[in-house]
Parts: C-alpha cells; structure tokens; sequence
C-alpha cells in the first residue's frame, strides 16, 4: 500500500510540474547546459545549438548592424555636401550612397528579433509604397513626430526613394525642389529627420545587441518553443514569405490579388533598384544560411550544417543542398528578368516574372516543411496539445 | 444464450473499482475542462477562428459564440457531478454529449485522447458505476450496490485494452521499427530535457524508444490482467506515460490513463484508495458496504443493453480497420486515420497554396491563407486531404459573396512525412470547388511513390 501512495504522490507531483510547464512560454523550464549531442562514436546527431546562436551573434548579425551603421555615415556625408551644395553631381552622389546604404539593409532586415522586434525595425525603416501626400503634408507643415506610428509609410528608405526620385519627373525638377527657397529648407530638414530616425534607431537596436542582447539570444539555446533557435528560424522563415517574397514581388506582381500593382513595388521611384534589393535580400537569407560570416572569414555552424549534422541520423536527401540549388534557382530567374517595374507594366500577363516567382516560392515548402520537420521545430508556435 | 456468456453475465464483482474509475474519471476531466479554460484556448480555438472545420456528417456542429463558455461550464458542471455521484446517468448522459459537442465544432483539435474520452463516457452511461461510495448511493439505500456484473468492470478493461493493443499494432511499421521515425526526428530536439536530455540524440535511444513503446504499448494491458506482474505494469505505465509527458505536448491524457489503469486492479486497492477519500471527507463509507447485488435483469431493455454494447465492442474492434478499404498508403491519404489509435505515429507537415480562378476572365490570384484561418488550422489543413477540400468550399463561397462568378480553386500542396523530402501531394490541375466530400477514395491525392510496410 505504501508504494501505491508513493505513486500517487509522484503522479501528483508531475501534474503540477506538468500544469506549470504547459503554459505558453515555459521560461519556468529549467535550462540545462546545451549538450548538444555529446555522444561519442555510434550515430548520434551532434550539434551544438550554442555555438551556432554564437556564430549567428558574432559573425553575421552584429557585424551587419556595425557595416550598415558605418555605411550609414556616408549616407549622412553626402547629404551634408548634397545640402551646402545642392547640384546634379550632390545629388547623384547622394543617390548612390542612399542606394548602397538601402542594399545594406536588405542585409538586417531580416532580424526581427529582439531588439529590433522591439523597435519595431521593419517597420519604422522600410514601409512602402511610401505616403507621398503624407510625406509632402508633414514637410510642408514641419510639424510631425516621427515617432508616431501614423508616420511610418511617410519616412524610412522609402521616403528617401521619393526625396531623391520622386520630388520631379527630371533631374532638373528635382533639383528645383530642393533648390527652391520655399521648399528647399523644408524638404532638407525632412530629409535629415528621416536620416536621422534611420540611424537612432539601427543605431539602438545594434547597441541592445552588444549591451545585452547578444548573450541572451545564445544562452537561450534551449529546444521550446520560447527557444533562440526555434524563434529565429521562425522569423527568418517569415521573412523570406511575407516580405521578401511577397513584399518585393508577390504583391506588386498581384499574386494574391489578380490585379498588378507596380506602385507596391520597393524603390518604386528609381526603376530597375526592385531587383537588385530583391537579390541583395536573397543573398543575405542564403548566406545567413550557410552560416558566412559578414567578413568573408568563413563559414560558421548553420541552419545547413545542422541539416547536415542531423541527417546523419536521419538519413535521406541532402536538405541543405536541396534547399541551396533551389534558393540558385531562383536567383538566376530573377536576374534573368528586366527592371520589375518594366516587367509588370509592360507584360500582360508578366509572365517571365511571375515564373521566377514560383521558383522563389518554391523555397518556401522547403524551409517551412522539410527544413522545420527536420529540425522538429514548430512553425508559429500554437500552444495546444498534440496527441 | 450460450451458458458460459450467461455463467460470465450473472458473476458479479465489487462495486468499488468502478466508483474508483468514476472519482478520478470525474475529477480529471473537471482539470481538463477546467485548464482548457484557464489556457484562453476556449476563445483561441473556438471562437476567434472565423471558419470551422467539420467532421462529414456533423456539419451542424458549430461553436456557439460567447455560449461556447456555458457549454464548456455544463460540461465542466457534469463532470464534477460524475465524480460525487450525483444524479450520476443524468450528468454521464450530459458530460458525454457536451464534451463530444465540444470535441465535434473543430476537427483542427482532433486528438485521439479527446475521441477516448468521449467513446468511455460513452460507454460509462450503461455502466453502475454511481451506485457505491456516490451521492446517489448515500441519498438512497435502493440504489446502493455493493457488487455489481462483473462485465461492467471487465467492460472498462478492454476498452482500455483495445486503445493499448491497437496503439501498438499501429507501430508495427517500417517507418517505426526499421527507421525508427519519426522518434529520429522529434527525440533530437529533446536535448534540454533534464537528465535525460544528453541521451536523446543518440540513435540507439531512438531504436529503444520505438520497439520499446511498441512493445509496452502491445503487452501492457496483459500485464495488468496478469496478477503476479500487476504492479510492475503499473510501475511501467506511470513510467512510461510520465516519459511521454517530459517529452511530448500531451496535456492530460497521460494522467487519465495512469488514473484508469487502476481498473486493473483488486477490489481491495480500491477499497483502501475509498477508504483514503472517506478520511478526507469524514464520512463514515460503511453505510456503502450493504453486501447488496445488483444482477443482470433478465429483462428486454437489459437484454437490449447488452447487446447494444456488444455491437459497441464490435464497432471498436473492427473501425480502426477500415483504411483497408482504401487504396494508397494510410500515413499519406489519411483515409481511415482518424478514430483508431494511431498516436504519434507521423512527423508531417505541408503548404498549400491555394489559387483562385475566375473562370470567365481567366484571372488568377493566390490566397493568403491567413487571412481566413489561424495558424493551428492552417498548420492541420496542409496535410490532411478532407481539410483541404472543405477550405477549398470555404474559399469557393467566399470569393463567390465577393462578387466573382464560377470561381474555380486549384491547390499546389507539398508535404513530407517522416523525413521524407516534401513532394506534390495534391492534383494542381483540379479544381476543389467541384469535388465533393464523402467517405469514397479521394483520386486527386497524389500517388505517395514509396512504400510503408506493416499494419
């Protein structure tokens, strides 16, 4: 009778143990040391899940923040020569050093995570198609808070794109713009607030990393659902639909719509830029795959090599190849094509870009199928129970 | 009759085991209800989800807005009324329809632990179980019953028999057995868990774990009819279920069934387990041991119960075979998945990709899915053919309300199961809106073009 009793009270115990670690987020589960798979000889699947939140901290997702930021400097420079000396050369100038600038962010954008969650990056930084009635209300008036939500499609890389791009229909006019003694002043003071609001916050979200961030992001290398890894590959995974995908060709293609909108597309004033931002942000999500570090140093633990490593358990095709030749695919198609917004307005149907679409697309079911099954990791973590 | 069926009818058994199963059955269900509340998932699952997906039939099963809360709560009600034996058929009859309601309005929250629930309550409705040690029993001495038909208690046995046993025949697969999935998937991912976390990327712990839940799940319920190896088993069940529990997002169940094993047991466990609530409640149980017997009537309607249940059994015992009626591999169709034990058989997983077409102009477009459905829900639909039909329907109707004529839906689906590479798994070149639902085979799955051998 005794050892029944003894059951009961384990039984008890594991159902309050069990009630709590239910919740939500289990940040009540105790964090073990990551073993990894600490086996030796026979087959066991051996990662180290630490070393690649490490690797992805050190080697790819700080030091892009630092390159965008030091980057971003130059943004500033040339606008400040752009502004004592407002003439086609400045301009041009400062067009290319915003373009630089732009393409680097396809490199952070990707992030959202942390701190840049927090901040709200993304959003803050490149909502397009940019407000253009908005932007010119708030430039007129002078008066505006950037920090409010309502300005969000009114400021960023975007309203940059319509500052440099947009302003005229030739350069002449665009110069008129900022040379004009009524609007000059007004459009250099927005553009420098939007520079500005650019760079505190990059400049914030790269400082939470190093502050604090970064050793928070690797030591939570658990496996729940509340995990560094399982959070980021999520967010990765959504990026690569919603905004790579959709954001810089589904939606202007109108394939969720039936109806082309070529004003959706990014950088929508200097035609021909949709496509290379699109393939500086498919490179940034193939690197980061890879696990290449931003300095060219090498190549670190990885979405990839944990493919690798858990394949030689699992046996079957080689994911992480399968996932590279498609994510080559799709690059090749893409750079096949003319500028997007050529493609869209002139093609009835856009037929070329909308296979090189579905090649894009295609990445999608390997990450967010086979790539998340092998990795046993759940996609937009539903907290219910499974059977 | 045959005279050893009618000799096995009259023999009769303590009561206790079934107040005992009725208690706990009772308190656990009142947890669940009780946590399921607690969590939000009521307005989670239930009533922030635009579309419902249906079970063929049960159509007409939706969830009832705010009155959801007032079903969850009778449900919640009736339970705790099954545990004190009060009004003990009257609140099985109410636990058993509202709670297979509640398990009816979504099949996105399909677990076979929910279907047992709801086929024991079932089951529980015929049974005695409230005339000792229950309110009922207390209030009224005629309804007092020391010893019941022995076949009510054996009843609760094999139903937890047949769940075991057909748990285990459905591991005897080649995916299970011979490569170890998708135990090599999920157990690597498992290596935070406490002590034995290290342990579960090792491919021999995956091989182990596999043959072993195989094995324990085929053998347990003789271990437990079996005296002399009765406390061993139970030893293994609370192990084992204890185990599923660390691992795996199992909620209850595990519990539940730990509680029911004690069916198992001799009338005395039960006697002393009583004997432990009568302290608690300072109530003197005594006046339950009357040596009264309650007897199979010879009766029509009891002669009709009996063989309702054993139509029950058959149905039980037979239902989990139809998917051999079904051509194609059962892990890939789903045909005759559901309702039959098979429990975390597969790691599966998919995408669709609905398109819609305007069948007059020819203009396409492709569906945010998460524009109609939640993450759960989509997650389900991408794998499971009738989701995907009945979402199909749903989004014909939409874009039908939108103003757009002869709607056509086509889908480009990939899925992969058990570590397989994803690959097409519906015809992209059908139109859904046209196909109808029904228990025939579904001919627009693709061919699955590998083999799963076994059961």
């Amino acid at each position: 009778m005794k050892q029944f009793l003894y059951l009961i009270v384990v039984v008890l115990g594991f159902t309050v143990a069990g009630c709590s670690g239910d919740s939500s987020d289990d940040e009540m589960r105790p964090e073990i040391p990551d073993g990894g798979g600490n086996g030796g000889g026979g087959g066991a699947v051996e990662f180290d899940r630490g070393a690649m939140l490490a690797h992805w901290a050190d080697f790819i997702i700080i030091p892009s923040y630092v390159g965008f930021l030091d980057d971003f400097a130059d943004v500033n420079a040339a606008f400040d020569t752009f502004r004592g000396q407002p003439d086609a050369t400045s301009l041009e100038n400062l067009r290319a050093a915003w373009l630089e600038s732009y393409k680097r962010w396809q490199w952070i954008s990707m992030y959202e995570i942390g701190p840049a969650e927090q901040e709200g990056l993304r959003l803050n930084v490149n909502t397009y198609p940019t407000d253009t009635d908005l932007l010119e209300q708030n430039a007129a008036s002078g008066s505006y808070d950037l920090d409010l939500p309502s300005n969000r499609d009114a400021k960023g890389f975007p309203a940059l794109d319509f500052l440099l791009n947009g302003l005229g229909d030739t350069e002449e006019a665009i110069l008129m713009a900022y040379t004009d003694g009524t609007s000059g002043p007004r459009y250099f003071d927005y553009f420098e607030d939007v520079l500005t609001d650019i760079e505190t916050r990059v400049q914030r979200v790269a400082d939470a990393w190093v502050r604090e961030y970064r050793d928070i992001f690797v030591a939570n290398d658990g496996a729940s659902s509340t995990a560094s890894v399982d959070r980021f590959v999520n967010d990765y995974i959504f990026y690569y639909e919603k905004f790579l995908r959709a954001g810089k060709m589904g939606i202007p293609l109108g394939v969720f719509t039936g109806t082309p909108a070529p004003n959706t597309l990014e950088a929508y004033y200097l035609p021909g830029i949709g496509n290379d931002l699109f393939l500086q942000g498919l490179q940034a999500v193939q690197d980061f795959f890879n696990g290449k570090a931003i300095d060219g140093s090498g190549t670190g633990e990885s979405l990839a090599s944990y493919l690798r490593a858990l394949n030689t358990v699992k046996g079957g095709e080689a994911l992480d190849e399968v996932i590279n030749s498609q994510l080559n695919m799709a690059r090749d198609m893409v750079r096949s094509l003319q500028a997007f917004k050529t493609e869209i307005e002139e093609n009835n149907p856009p037929t070329d870009m909308l296979l090189a679409y579905d090649e894009v697309q295609r990445v999608v079911p390997l990450m967010k199928v086979d790539m998340v099954s092998a990795m046993s990791i759940a996609i937009d973590f539903v907290d219910a129970d499974g059977d | 009759m045959i005279p050893a069926i009618k000799t096995y009818l009259n023999r009769s058994t303590e009561t206790a085991p079934l107040a005992v199963f009725r208690i706990f059955f009772g308190l656990m269900m009142l947890i669940s209800i009780i946590r399921f509340w607690a969590y939000g998932w009521i307005e989670k699952l239930y009533l922030e989800p635009e579309f419902h997906f249906s079970y063929y039939g049960f159509e007409w099963v939706r969830p009832l807005g705010v009155w959801t809360y007032l079903l969850f709560g009778v449900c919640g009600l009736s339970a705790l009324m099954v545990a004190l034996g009060y009004r003990y058929r009257l609140s099985m009859v109410v636990f058993f329809l509202s709670f297979t309601y509640i398990e009816l309005m979504d099949k996105t929250t399909y677990l076979n632990h929910y279907y047992f629930i709801s086929i024991l309550s079932f089951l529980m409705i015929f049974l005695p179980a409230g005339t000792y040690f229950s309110v009922d029993a207390w209030k009224d001495a005629d309804k007092r019953f020391q010893f019941v038909p022995k076949w009510t208690v054996d009843s609760l046995r094999l139903l937890l028999g047949i769940v075991y046993v057909y748990a285990g025949l459905a591991k005897l697969n080649s995916d299970w057995l011979v490569h170890a999935m998708p135990l090599k998937i999920w157990l690597p991912s498992k290596f935070d868990v406490p002590l034995i976390g290290p342990l579960m990327g090792r491919e021999w712990v995956h091989y182990a774990f596999s043959w072993g839940g195989a094995l324990y799940d085929l053998v347990i319920p003789f271990l437990l009819l079996y005296r002399p190896t009765r406390w061993v088993a139970f030893a293994l069940v609370v192990v084992f279920h204890t185990l599923t529990r660390v691992l795996f997002p199992i909620g209850m169940f595990p519990y539940i069934m730990i509680v029911g094993t004690l069916v198992f047991f001799e009338p005395r466990v039960h006697y002393r387990i009583l004997g432990f609530f009568s302290r608690l409640l300072r109530i003197d149980a005594g006046v339950f041991d009357n040596w009264a017997v309650l007897r199979v009537s010879s009766k029509v309607a009891s002669r009709l119960k009996l063989g309702f249940l054993g139509l029950f059994f058959a149905f039980q015992l037979l239902f989990p075979w139809r998917y051999v009626l079904y051509p194609g591999e059962l892990f890939w169709t789903e045909e005759g998945y559901r309702f039959s034990w098979r429990v975390m058989l597969m790691e599966k997983a998919g995408y669709a990709q609905f398109r819609i077409v305007e069948g007059e102009t020819g203009r396409w477009f492709y569906v945010d899915n998460s524009d109609f459905l939640t993450p759960l829900q989509e997650k389900q639909m991408s794998f499971q053919p009738d989701f995907i039909l009945e979402y199909a329907h749903f989004l014909r109707r939409h874009f039908e309300t939108t103003g757009k004529r002869d709607v056509q839906v086509y889908v480009q689906c990939s899925v992969a199961l058990n570590g397989r590479l994803s690959k097409p798994y519906i015809d992209p070149d059908v139109n859904l809106a046209e196909e109808r639902e029904s228990f025939r085979h579904k001919t627009w799955i693709l061919p699955f073009e590998d083999e799963i051998k076994g059961l």
